[in-house]
């Protein structure tokens, strides 16, 4: 990463949420409103894991809209990060749900999970 | 032409697919944040190609956003994307 994305002030407020908390969300709406059937699956895979995430809803900051796309090289939203890893948007987070990859990474972790159900 | 060709002939071009699926998924997206009144926007992409072989799924990922990148910035919006090897898309249930 070059100086001038260094100071990005977005990219310093992004680092700051995923290095703060272990599951980072960016995601259209909030995880009790999604806005976007896209973001609405991948909060249900999280809520299914009993994953307490925090959600960065980016309709409310076109700053962080535009920036997470940057930081993370990925043109969608939404974005999951674990432990400050950019782990993928929907289609990623719901294989890895699937195959039991999602829950492996983030037991290995250290994330608490409680599969629901 | 519509965007449904340029995203399958750029991908054609670059990946050299097994096998390639492009449907144009906009109008379940009507309303929604990111649809435009002329479409074109939301896009099921589904290819095998020998390039993703050894790649992470983000890599996979991350290859087919860079080919279609001028598409991206032209009012692309999303794409459900599933990337396969040759050999993958071979074992898959059908």
């Amino acid at each position: 990463m070059n100086t001038q994305t260094e100071n990005n002030p977005a990219f310093q407020r992004i680092r700051g949420d995923v290095e703060k908390n272990d599951v980072v969300l960016f995601m259209k709406g909030t995880p009790v409103f999604p806005q976007c059937g896209f973001s609405a699956a991948v909060v249900q895979v999280l809520t299914q894991l009993g994953v307490k995430f925090k959600g960065v809803n980016v309709l409310e900051d076109p700053e962080i809209r535009d920036g997470i796309k940057r930081f993370s090289d990925w043109p969608t939203i939404p974005q999951l990060y674990v432990k400050g890893e950019f782990v993928g948007g929907c289609d990623i987070v719901r294989e890895m749900y699937e195959t039991g990859e999602l829950n492996e990474l983030l037991t290995t972790r250290g994330v608490a999970v409680q599969p629901q159900g | 032409m519509p965007r449904l060709d340029h995203i399958r002939a750029k991908l054609n071009a670059k990946l050299t697919p097994t096998r390639i699926r492009v449907v144009d998924d906009s109008g379940r997206h009507i309303g929604h944040a990111g649809a435009r009144p002329g479409g074109e926007t939301h896009f099921i992409v589904e290819i095998a190609s020998p390039a993703f072989a050894g790649l992470s799924r983000v890599a996979r990922q991350r290859l087919v956003y860079g080919i279609l990148a001028e598409e991206f910035a032209a009012g692309l919006h999303a794409l459900a994307l599933t990337t396969l090897t040759p050999e993958e898309d071979a074992q898959r249930p059908v």
